[in-house]
């Protein structure tokens, strides 16, 4: 799982969906993987705007990153030379880092959803459908 | 052609030598494939900007494959790990999700540009265990479906209904969770080819979807005529039946209504 869909991703349980604190999960206990992807400036300036940067600052830390910056770096345009440095660096975090094995868990109801092989189990057993 | 709904849940009917079976047909992945461009090009997303899909029944990632190369990220959902499985094994580009499209998409609002679903929906429509209702299943999903898109996203649905009644519940239950759109049938005179889309619009969008090529079917209003109007269409017989019936209701004597009422009497009588 990229790092950009943990910024998207919330609880599935019905009970949760009103929540304020079921977004963003809580990650424990991942291990990451880089993986190269291609360089698409243009779909990084798409997406920043939707990308909710406390959330990223939040998981980030539980993935053990300290390093953003507290604000969300605004207006990057693909194509001036300037922007690329930060552009790639979001490439870097958001597209290439993937995790790989983990656990989410959800702060409201503290479900826990499992990551394996990069992919996350969101089967509800019957009683929380 | 049998259906594999029928046979059992999906998640069980797609096991591992049923993934292999469907993802390595060429069969399967031409028409898949067909589909999914036929898909894109309902969507009608602008062309030269980058775009965030979500794929829901993405399998094997047979219709990511066709995303990953038109140049969208995207992110895809399926109930059924061997599937899934042989989608990590095929390297698909986009990230895979083990989810329930019953359970709704567990996604915040506003993420994706548009959804797409390829021979997937229909699932939605069977109850496999004891305790789950289709239909709220149906409502579910939409309803977290329409959240889940941005405003004025667009989702396209190919589908095959196994009767009448399975696409009105489908549209029904779309329509209740705020989609507008409507159904396209692509070769509806051939049995075989004909292909179900379900093409629904999250709000209103500046950039509709692309309809060209596709004739409207809209049910004919009956026209309400006048009682002069309709008495000049009916046939003998009704005229002798309303005029007995006033007759009756003003209390005049009138003969019992028999096999014979109103039929001609033939020469030889």
């Amino acid at each position: 799982m990229k790092f950009i869909t943990t910024n998207f991703v919330k609880c599935a349980i019905k009970g949760c969906q009103s929540s304020t604190e079921a977004f963003p999960l809580k990650y424990e206990d991942c291990q990451l993987a880089q993986e190269e992807q291609e360089y698409n400036p243009e779909f990084i300036a798409h997406m920043l705007e939707r990308l909710n940067w406390p959330a990223i600052i939040q998981v980030a830390k539980d993935l053990g990153n300290e390093s953003l910056p507290p604000t969300k770096p605004e207006s990057l345009d693909p194509i001036m030379e300037d922007d690329q440095a930060v552009l790639r660096d979001l490439h870097t975090l958001l597209l290439e880092t993937q995790i790989v094995e983990g656990r989410m868990i959800c702060r409201n109801c503290e479900h826990v959803y499992h990551i394996k092989n990069s992919i996350p189990n969101f089967l509800l057993p019957p009683h929380l459908c | 052609m049998s259906r594999p709904e029928e046979l059992a849940p999906p998640e069980v009917f797609y096991n591992d030598s049923e993934s292999f079976k469907y993802t390595s047909s060429t069969r399967v992945q031409h028409i898949q494939a067909k589909m999914t461009l036929r898909a894109l090009e309902l969507l009608n997303l602008e062309k030269d900007q980058p775009h965030f899909l979500l794929d829901l029944g993405c399998g094997s990632g047979l219709s990511g494959e066709i995303l990953s190369e038109e140049g969208y990220n995207w992110i895809g959902m399926d109930i059924s790990p061997s599937m899934l499985a042989t989608g990590l094994d095929r390297d698909v580009e986009g990230d895979l999700f083990l989810s329930d499209l019953g359970n709704g998409v567990p996604f915040r609002a506003g993420t994706f540009d548009a959804a797409i679903s390829i021979s997937a929906i229909q699932w939605l429509c069977n109850a496999d265990t004891a305790n789950v209702d289709p239909k709220k299943r149906l409502l579910t999903f939409f309803n977290t479906l329409y959240s889940s898109l941005r405003r004025g996203g667009k989702f396209v649905a190919q589908f095959y209904p196994m009767n009448d009644k399975q696409t009105e519940s489908i549209l029904g239950a779309a329509k209740v969770a705020g989609f507008g759109g409507g159904l396209i049938i692509d070769d509806p005179e051939s049995k075989r080819h004909k292909k179900y889309y379900l093409v629904l619009t999250a709000g209103s969008s500046e950039r509709s979807v692309n309809l060209a090529g596709a004739t409207m079917d809209a049910p004919e209003t009956q026209k309400r005529m006048n009682k002069k109007a309709l008495k000049k269409f009916e046939s003998k017989k009704d005229f002798i039946a309303r005029k007995k019936e006033t007759m009756k209701r003003r209390g005049k004597k009138v003969a019992l209504d028999s096999k014979f009422t109103a039929r001609k009497r033939r020469p030889r009588f």
